[in-house]
Formats: structure tokens, C-alpha cells, sequence
């Protein structure tokens, strides 16, 4: 192997919640690797997992009810899931780092936007007052917002769903993090402010070298962000590959429907509106995942056995070493050479 | 077409809205300081052929929601006339406003907080035949049965509560509500934002095959172009209170005119686009005014990347560049009878 080790490598990550109706398993074992810069988007459907996989990194899974059963979350040779408490806190925030979609109620209504972006660096950099108010100023001024000094000294409520997104990624970014987990964040913000968050993430990639994990139902996002894409569905990875890979080229007929049944911009150029293409039915609820593929009874394409057996990873026709294109369906079997 | 009344429309209409005014007053803030008052909606003038879908678009403060609600008879008209086919809907009051809301329904955004919990899907859809005193009460049941099977849940789901449904389904019930009087208007206030993207898909289908079947009328409020250029006929832009474009769809989306529908579209992350696209987006700084005091010109020149110094000093009409395509933007130029767009979409 010449390929660099990769910054986070996660195996067979299992996550079960114990409920009134038994156990159920959320995460059926996830595997995903990021290397360092790189922005690895996860798509799929709400309940799939992908906030779950997020949380179960940062081991913020509620305990109890849930539970991660099984798997490995290697971060720098260091497996997480066995680190004290301790030092998943001195990891929290530090070296990976995490923003969440609502910007109102993720940032404290009682402190100012300096207190708490300065929070972290007081914690994990041990700066004092003054200067981990310096450096909260700096971050401010970073992530584009006008006036830091001033801005700097008021509370979230003073500021627009926009500036508090970006006080959440200075925040987030305090501590120069190796990893930054972006989960929907822009869903509650207008499509001009997504796009100057989208630009903000992309430039402050570059300068700092941070691999991003940008959890999204959008694929419009997808394709503007990823580098490399993890679809998921029901607990499970069922596509994996890069961005151009799996857009262009999706091995997976749920990675294929939720594609097609995005309106495109241009439609009113065609002679004639057409209906969207739809995905039948609806994610099936956990209960109900039996023991073949999950999508089954919505696949378009499912054969007999796909009822009974669940497919494994198979490596898709396009499929490389250097960019590894692979799909947990029973039609691929035998693609890859 | 009139020229003096500019945006309301021929005979074919069925809602005509001219110079809508929604002001809300704030609570003073001191016993000397003025009284000031928040511009939601501020003179907004459309119409509606029957039968189409006007689209109304903007961001988050832009007076969208507000518009509609006021058409619904739900916020406070501040001035303006509301016209539905012959009936001027701002002046009804007491009986004679209940009795016409059978004609004009909304179907909400938020597929969960817009069902009571505690009542089964069946009594919601029937609720307003009920208040209305449509038909005998075997006839609403049949009626009932029927706006199931017509918007895709099974018969027996009628006996069901709303938290039994999937957002999809529940808005599902919120279409079958909306329809139960036989409306002629339906506002649909960003139907499908909720919900996942394989479910929109679905009700966006669902919307249409029941506005073909029915004759209905839409005013289709979103923020999303791409479902938008799917759905609609026609399109407004709202900005701050005000239209600044309004276009049938093709005109629209094959050539926007003014800069804020040119940022808007440019915005627009899509799968084909990918980072190329990102790469040549139009930038706009900072946030929208507030609506309190906005601007005196145009509202948008403080974030418009072709503005000069007059834009801020006058505020610019509406003024109609090609037909029906109407622009508030001085910086449009008419140049041989084609429309000269100030800032261009890039890539195009």
C-alpha cells in the first residue's frame, strides 16, 4: 500500500437504541475512510443515519437508550471508541470539530458570540480572557463577518441566521480542528446565504488544509462540495465513490432515484413539462428492514434473492485504486473487474 | 392588457391583487420616539389566470407568506384591492367572509403542526364540509372517501391520528383538507420544503395531476427555483416587500433581468453544475434591509453588484420590457426592442 494512511478510518461502525419494542439497530455497520483536506459528503434520506454516524464519531450518542454495539473509529492510529472521557474531550472540539444545522439553537442565548467562540481555545489552547477574546475577533473576521470588533461583544439574537451560521464555523474552526463534521448546514438558511456558506467552507478548506464531513439530503450541494460521496439508506452505506463517479455514473437505484426526481433548473427550455420521476412508497421502518436489501420494496430493479440477501459492497465498472467506486447491490455483482 | 393598471391582468383571471399593503406597527419605543411600522408587504400587484400557477419567490422575510396570508383573509390588509373573480375579498367581513372561504384554501409548509393531533385524518378532511354545510352528511362522507383516494391514502387510513402518517402522507391530508370545499384558489406556502427529496417528488406530482383534473388555481410560494421552474406558468420575484420581476416562465428562466433574480438563479447549487458553477456564482454581500425603515430607492441596491448612485436616490417602477415580462430595475435597457440585463447569468 502507497496510499497515505487516511486521517479518519471508520469500520463496521454498529449503533443500536434500546426500545419498548426491542433493539433496534440504527447503524448497521458503516465503514468510511477521510483523508486529511478532502470533504467527504454523506446523503440520504432523514432517518437513514447520517446524523447518527456523525454523533456516533464524536461518541455524542445518547447513553442510554443508544449504544454503539460494535466497530472502530480510527482517528490518527488512535481508536476513539476505546479513548477515556478524558480524552475524547480534549478530542471534541479540538481536533474534530462539529456544526449542526440549526445555527438559533445551537449557539447559548446568554453569552456572547466572543465568549463562546473563545470558549474552546480557553479550554483546549489554555489562552486567557484577553486573548482568547483576540482570537475570537480574528476567527470573526475569517468567516466574513463585518465589524468583529463590535460583533464580537453581542449575543447570538443580535445577529442573522447567516452570521450565526458563521459564528458556529468560527467557533467550530477555534482550534484549527483536523476534521470539521457539518451537519445540514444550511438547510435553515436562504439559498443566497448557503451559497457564501458553501464559498466560506470551500476557502477555508484551502487555507487551513481542514477535511470537512458535510452531512446533506441535497445533491445540488453534493456536487458543488464533495469530493467523495457516501450514500446511505436505512443504517447502511449502499454507495460509495467519488463525487463525479457517483453522480454521474450512480450504481445504486436509490442513488439513481434520488437524482432523478430532483427538478433540474432548465426544465422550462423543453418543449414539454414532464412529470418528476419519483421513488415509490417511503423508507420502511426499522422493523420492517428484514433481512435482505432495505430498498427492495421501492427498487424498480429488484431481483428475487434481494428480498432474502443482503447485498455486499461490490466495486463498480469505473472503479479504481486511487478512486474506489463501489455499490451494495445485487445488479453489480461482477462489474468491477 | 391596461398600461395604467399595470399587473392586473385580462378577463381570464381569477385573482387580481393591485397595490397590496400588509404593515404590521411596532410597540413604540418610548413615549417621544416615532411610531414605526414594518413594511412586510408593500404594494404588491399581481393577477392569476384560472387554471395556471404563479410562482412567488424570495427569500426568507420577503413579504411571501405574508401576501398569502393576507389573500386568505389570515393577516391584516393594510391597503389595496384583492379581487376574486367578481368578488372584492379584502372588504368581506363577519358571515359573508366565512361563507367565501370556501372558495380560496391554503395548504401550509409544515406538514406536522398543521394537523391536530388529537382528531383522525377522516374528521380533519371532513372538518370543513362540516363548517361549511356542504352537502347532507352521507354525501361529505363519500365526499371524504373520494379526496383520499384522489390524493393516493387508502380508505381505511381515515380512522388513523396524524402522528400514524409519514410527512408525506401527512401532507397528503393537508391537500385533501384544502380541496374538501372545492376551492377555486389554493395557496400552497412551500408544500414540499418539509419533506424529504424522494417524498417531493411525489407531492409535486400529486399537485399537478389534481390542478388538471380540477381546474384549480395556485399561488405557488417557494424559494426553490428548480421545483418552481417545474411547477409554475408564470413567476414573481419578491424583494423586501415588493416585486422586482414578474414573467411568464420560459421568458423568466431563459433570461432573468434583474440582478436579484440573476444572484438568485446563480445560487442555485445543481447536480450538473457542480463546482464550475460554484466557481462562477454572482456574490452578494451581507443581508437584506430591514423592512422597517427600508431604503428610499431601490431596495435592493445596497447589495446589488451593478448599482450606481442613482439607484439608491428613486425608488424604480415596474416597468414592462418585453409582454408580460415586467422588471424593477432602471439599469434594464431596452435597446431595438430586446431587453438588456444589467448582470448576466454566468455560464449561460
Amino acid at each position: 500500500m502507497t496510499a497515505p494512511q487516511p486521517l479518519l478510518e471508520v469500520r463496521d461502525l454498529r449503533v443500536e437504541f434500546k426500545t419498548r419494542r426491542g433493539t433496534a439497530l440504527v447503524l448497521g455497520g458503516v465503514d468510511l475512510a477521510l483523508k486529511a483536506g478532502e470533504t467527504l459528503c454523506v446523503v440520504g434520506e432523514s432517518g437513514c443515519g447520517k446524523s447518527m454516524t456523525a454523533l456516533a464519531l464524536l461518541r455524542l450518542i445518547p447513553t442510554p437508550p443508544g449504544r454503539i454495539s460494535a466497530g472502530q473509529v480510527m482517528f490518527q492510529g488512535e481508536d476513539l471508541l476505546q479513548a477515556s472521557d478524558e480524552r475524547m474531550r480534549a478530542v471534541r472540539g479540538n481536533r474534530i470539530s462539529m456544526i449542526f444545522q440549526e445555527p438559533m439553537t445551537s449557539l447559548n442565548p446568554v453569552f456572547t458570540v466572543g465568549d463562546q467562540i473563545g470558549e474552546s481555545l480557553r479550554l483546549h489552547a489554555g489562552l486567557d480572557a484577553a486573548a482568547a477574546r483576540a482570537q475570537a475577533i480574528e476567527m470573526l473576521r475569517q468567516v466574513g463577518i463585518a465589524a468583529p470588533e463590535r460583533r464580537v461583544d453581542e449575543y447570538p439574537h443580535q445577529l442573522s441566521g447567516g452570521m450565526r451560521q458563521r459564528v458556529m464555523i468560527a467557533m467550530a474552526l477555534a482550534c484549527r480542528p483536523d476534521i470539521l463534521i457539518a451537519d445540514e448546514p444550511t438547510t435553515a438558511l436562504d439559498v443566497t446565504v448557503q451559497a457564501q456558506i458553501f464559498d466560506l467552507l470551500r476557502e477555508l478548506q484551502r487555507d487551513k488544509g481542514t477535511a470537512i464531513v458535510l452531512i446533506t439530503h441535497d445533491m445540488g450541494a453534493v456536487a458543488e462540495m464533495a469530493d467523495r460521496v457516501l450514500v446511505m439508506y436505512a443504517g447502511r452505506v449502499v454507495e460509495e465513490g467519488h463525487a463525479t463517479q457517483v453522480l454521474g455514473q450512480p450504481g445504486h437505484p436509490y442513488t439513481q432515484g434520488l437524482i432523478d426526481c430532483l427538478p433540474e433548473l432548465g426544465s422550462s427550455q423543453q418543449s414539454e413539462r414532464h412529470d418528476l420521476a419519483e421513488i415509490a412508497g417511503m423508507v420502511p421502518s426499522i422493523w420492517e428492514l428484514g433481512t435482505g436489501c432495505a430498498f427492495r420494496e421501492r427498487c424498480p430493479q429488484a431481483l428475487a434473492r434481494c428480498a432474502h440477501e443482503l447485498p455486499p459492497m461490490f466495486a463498480l465498472a469505473d472503479s479504481t485504486t486511487a478512486a474506489p467506486h463501489r455499490s451494495a447491490c445485487w445488479l453489480r455483482q461482477g462489474d468491477g473487474a | 392588457m391596461s398600461k395604467l393598471n399595470p399587473l392586473v391582468g385580462a378577463a381570464t383571471s381569477l385573482l387580481q391583487v393591485h397595490d397590496l399593503q400588509v404593515h404590521f406597527p411596532l410597540p413604540k419605543a418610548g413615549w417621544f420616539a416615532p411610531p414605526e411600522v414594518v413594511r412586510a408587504v408593500d404594494g404588491v400587484s399581481f393577477s392569476i389566470a384560472r387554471g395556471t400557477t404563479l410562482a412567488l419567490v424570495g427569500e426568507s422575510g420577503s413579504g411571501k407568506t405574508t401576501t398569502a396570508l393576507a389573500l386568505m383573509r389570515l393577516a391584516p390588509i393594510t391597503a389595496g384591492q384583492v379581487q376574486l373573480g367578481d368578488t372584492a375579498l379584502g372588504a368581506l367581513q363577519g358571515e359573508a367572509l366565512r361563507a367565501a372561504r370556501r372558495r380560496f384554501q391554503i395548504i401550509f409548509q409544515d406538514p406536522f403542526s398543521s394537523l391536530n393531533p388529537r382528531e383522525r385524518a377522516g374528521a380533519t378532511v371532513r372538518a370543513p364540509l362540516d363548517l361549511m354545510q356542504v352537502g347532507t352528511p352521507q354525501e361529505r362522507n363519500a365526499r371524504v372517501a373520494e379526496l383520499f383516494q384522489a390524493v393516493g391514502l387508502r380508505p381505511e387510513q381515515q380512522q388513523l391520528f396524524p402522528h400514524q402518517f409519514s410527512g408525506g402522507q401527512r401532507q397528503r391530508i393537508n391537500i385533501a383538507r384544502a380541496l374538501a370545499t372545492n376551492p377555486e384558489l389554493v395557496v400552497c406556502d412551500e408544500p414540499v420544503s418539509a419533506l424529504d427529496i424522494a417524498i417531493r417528488a411525489q407531492i409535486l406530482n400529486l399537485l399537478v395531476r389534481l390542478q388538471k383534473e380540477r381546474g384549480l388555481t395556485y399561488l405557488f410560494i417557494s424559494h426553490d427555483m428548480a421545483v418552481v421552474e417545474h411547477i409554475c406558468e408564470e413567476i414573481a420575484v419578491m424583494y423586501l416587500g415588493q416585486i422586482v420581476e414578474r414573467a411568464p416562465r420560459q421568458a423568466f428562466f431563459a433570461r432573468p433581468l434583474h440582478p436579484y433574480s440573476v444572484a438568485l438563479m446563480s445560487a442555485v447549487p445543481t447536480v450538473h453544475g457542480g463546482r464550475a458553477r460554484a466557481a462562477q456564482r454572482i456574490q452578494l454581500s451581507g443581508d437584506p434591509p430591514s423592512p422597517i425603515n427600508p431604503p428610499p430607492g431601490c431596495r435592493f441596491a445596497g447589495r446589488c453588484p451593478v448599482a450606481e448612485a442613482a439607484c439608491s436616490a428613486e425608488l424604480p417602477p415596474l416597468r414592462e420590457i418585453a409582454p408580460g415580462h415586467w422588471v424593477r430595475c432602471r439599469r434594464v435597457e431596452v435597446v431595438d426592442g430586446g431587453a438588456i440585463a444589467p448582470l448576466e447569468l454566468p455560464g449561460v
